[in-house]
C-alpha cells in the first residue's frame, strides 16, 4: 500500500501516470460534457416558473460545485507539501489554482447571467454570491503570492500555508456571510427552497457535476505534465520519455 | 528541565514586550500615524457622504469598522519589516524560545499601540459620525477584540509577505478577504446595540475569534517567517 503512496511522490511515475490516463479522460470528459449540456440545454423539461433561463445551473452549479472542491485539492496538497516535503505537491497545488479560480469566475459570471432576468440585477448582495466572490479572491491570493516570490521552492511553501490558512478561514466566512445575509434582508429571493428539484431535471445536473469534476482531473493533469516538463527539463527520464 | 524553560519565556516575553513598547515611544510617529489616518478617513466620509447626521449615524458602525480595518492593514505592513532588514528576525528565529511563541510579545506590543488606543479613543470618533454614546461600551468591546484578531491575521500574512519585494498591496489582497467575518461581528454588534437588541451574540463570537485566533495564528505566523527567512 506504501508502494502506491510513494509512487504518487515521484515526477517520472506521475508523468507517465497522466500520459497514460490522458487519452481515455479526455474523450470520457468531451462525451461527458457534450452528452449533459445537450441533455440539459435541449431535454430536460422547462421550469413552469423561469422559463429556460433556468438552464443555466447545468454551468452555474457545477461549476460552483467543483470550484469550491478545488480549493480543498489545493489545500490538500499544500498540506502534504509542508508536510512531508514533497517536492511533486508543490506542483499539483501550483497547477490547481488557476483552475479553481477559473472555475469559481465561470460560477459568478453565469450567476449573474442568470440573476439579470430572473432578480432584475445583474449583481445581488445574496450570501452565497457573496461567498463565491471572497473565494474567487483567496484563490487570486494564492496566485499573487506564488508569482510574488522568485525562489519557486519558497513561493509553494508561502503558498500552502496561506491555503492552509484560508481552509480554516472557508466555513467561518461560509457561516459569517450566512448570518450577515440573514439581517440584510429576509429571504425574498428563494435561490434553490425547500422544494426538490425533479429527477428529470437532477440527473442531467448530476451529469454536469461529474463532467466538471472530469474536466478538472484533465486539466490538472494536463497542467501538472506542462509543469513537470518546465521543471525537469534537464533530467534523463524526462528527455527519453519525450524522444521515444 | 521544562520549568526552568517556562521561566525563561515568561522573562523573555516580558523583556521583549518592554523593548517592543520602548522602541515605539522612541519613534512616536508609527504609533500616531495610523491614528491619524483612522481620523483622515472618518472625515472624508461626511465630506462624500453629506453632514446630515441621521444618515451618518446608519452608517456609522460601517464605516468605523472598515476604517479600523484599514488602518489595521497599515500597521500590518510595517509588522516585520524593520526585524527582517537589521537582522532581528532571524535572531528570533534561532532562538531557543520556539518562534510561535517569540512573535507574541511584538504582536502583543503593536496591538497595544494600535488596537488598544484606537478603541478606547473610537467613542470619540463615533461622536463625529453622529453615534450616540451610550453604544460606546459595545463599540469599544467590539473593537479591542476585532483589532487582536485582525492583527493575528494580518500578521500571518505580513510573515508571508516581509521578504517579498512591494509586498504591501499583496499583503492586501491575501489578508482582507480573512476578514470579512471579523466586520460583518463587530458591525453586527454595533446594530444591535444601535437598535436596543443583544450585542452579546456578535461579541461572544468576536471572543471566539481572538482565543481561536491566538491559538493557531502563531503558529502559521511562525512558519511563515520561516519561509520568508528561507530556513
Amino acid at each position: 500500500m506504501w508502494r502506491i503512496v510513494h509512487q504518487f511522490g515521484s515526477p517520472p511515475w506521475v508523468y507517465r501516470f497522466c500520459d497514460r490516463v490522458i487519452p481515455w479522460l479526455l474523450p470520457i470528459t468531451v462525451v461527458a460534457l457534450l452528452t449533459g449540456s445537450i441533455w440539459g440545454l435541449l431535454f430536460a423539461p422547462t421550469d413552469y416558473k423561469q422559463g429556460d433561463s433556468y438552464r443555466i445551473i447545468y454551468i452555474h452549479v457545477p461549476a460552483a460545485v467543483v470550484a469550491l472542491a478545488g480549493y480543498y485539492v489545493m489545500a490538500l496538497a499544500g498540506l502534504v507539501s509542508l508536510v512531508w516535503r514533497v517536492k511533486l505537491a508543490d506542483t499539483a497545488m501550483r497547477a490547481a489554482a488557476p483552475i479553481g479560480a477559473a472555475y469559481t469566475a465561470i460560477a459568478l459570471i453565469t450567476g449573474a447571467i442568470w440573476g439579470k432576468p430572473t432578480w432584475g440585477a445583474w449583481w445581488v448582495w445574496d450570501a452565497r454570491i457573496t461567498s463565491m466572490l471572497i473565494l474567487f479572491f483567496l484563490y487570486v491570493g494564492v496566485i499573487a503570492l506564488f508569482e510574488a516570490y522568485e525562489n519557486k521552492t519558497v513561493a509553494a511553501r508561502a503558498c500552502a500555508i496561506l491555503s492552509l490558512v484560508g481552509t480554516v478561514n472557508i466555513p467561518i466566512i461560509y457561516k459569517s456571510v450566512d448570518w450577515w445575509y440573514s439581517l440584510h434582508q429576509p429571504a425574498s429571493i428563494k435561490f434553490t427552497g425547500s422544494s426538490a428539484i425533479d429527477a428529470s431535471m437532477l440527473y442531467p445536473l448530476l451529469g454536469m457535476i461529474i463532467s466538471f469534476y472530469a474536466l478538472f482531473a484533465l486539466l490538472m493533469m494536463l497542467n501538472l505534465k506542462q509543469s513537470l516538463t518546465e521543471e525537469y527539463a534537464q533530467s534523463a527520464w524526462l528527455n527519453k520519455r519525450l524522444t521515444a | 528541565m521544562t520549568e526552568a524553560r517556562d521561566i525563561d519565556i515568561l522573562h523573555y516575553c516580558r523583556s521583549q514586550t518592554v523593548r517592543q513598547l520602548m522602541l515605539m515611544v522612541r519613534s512616536p510617529s508609527e504609533v500616531v500615524n495610523p491614528l491619524l489616518f483612522f481620523l483622515l478617513v472618518i472625515v472624508l466620509f461626511p465630506l462624500g457622504l453629506g453632514p446630515d447626521p441621521e444618515q451618518l449615524s446608519v452608517l456609522a458602525p460601517g464605516i468605523l469598522w472598515v476604517v479600523a480595518l484599514l488602518s489595521n492593514l497599515m500597521i500590518c505592513m510595517r509588522l516585520f519589516v524593520d526585524d527582517l532588514e537589521d537582522g532581528s528576525l532571524e535572531q528570533l528565529a534561532m532562538a531557543r524560545v520556539p518562534l510561535s511563541v517569540a512573535v507574541l510579545p511584538q504582536l502583543l506590543a503593536s496591538w497595544l499601540a494600535s488596537g488598544l488606543l484606537l478603541s478606547v479613543v473610537s467613542p470619540l470618533f463615533g461622536l463625529m459620525l453622529g453615534l450616540p454614546l451610550n453604544v460606546a461600551p459595545v463599540l469599544i468591546a467590539s473593537l479591542l477584540m476585532g483589532t487582536a484578531i485582525m492583527l493575528l491575521l494580518g500578521a500571518v500574512g505580513a510573515a508571508l509577505t516581509v521578504g517579498v519585494q512591494r509586498g504591501g498591496i499583496l499583503l492586501a489582497l491575501l489578508i482582507l478577504p480573512l476578514y470579512v467575518p471579523i466586520l460583518i461581528a463587530g458591525t453586527r454588534a454595533l446594530n444591535e446595540a444601535l437598535q436596543g437588541g443583544d450585542p452579546s451574540i456578535a461579541l461572544a463570537l468576536l471572543g471566539a475569534g481572538v482565543t481561536g485566533s491566538l491559538v493557531l495564528a502563531p503558529l502559521a505566523i511562525a512558519e511563515g517567517l520561516r519561509v520568508s527567512l528561507e530556513l
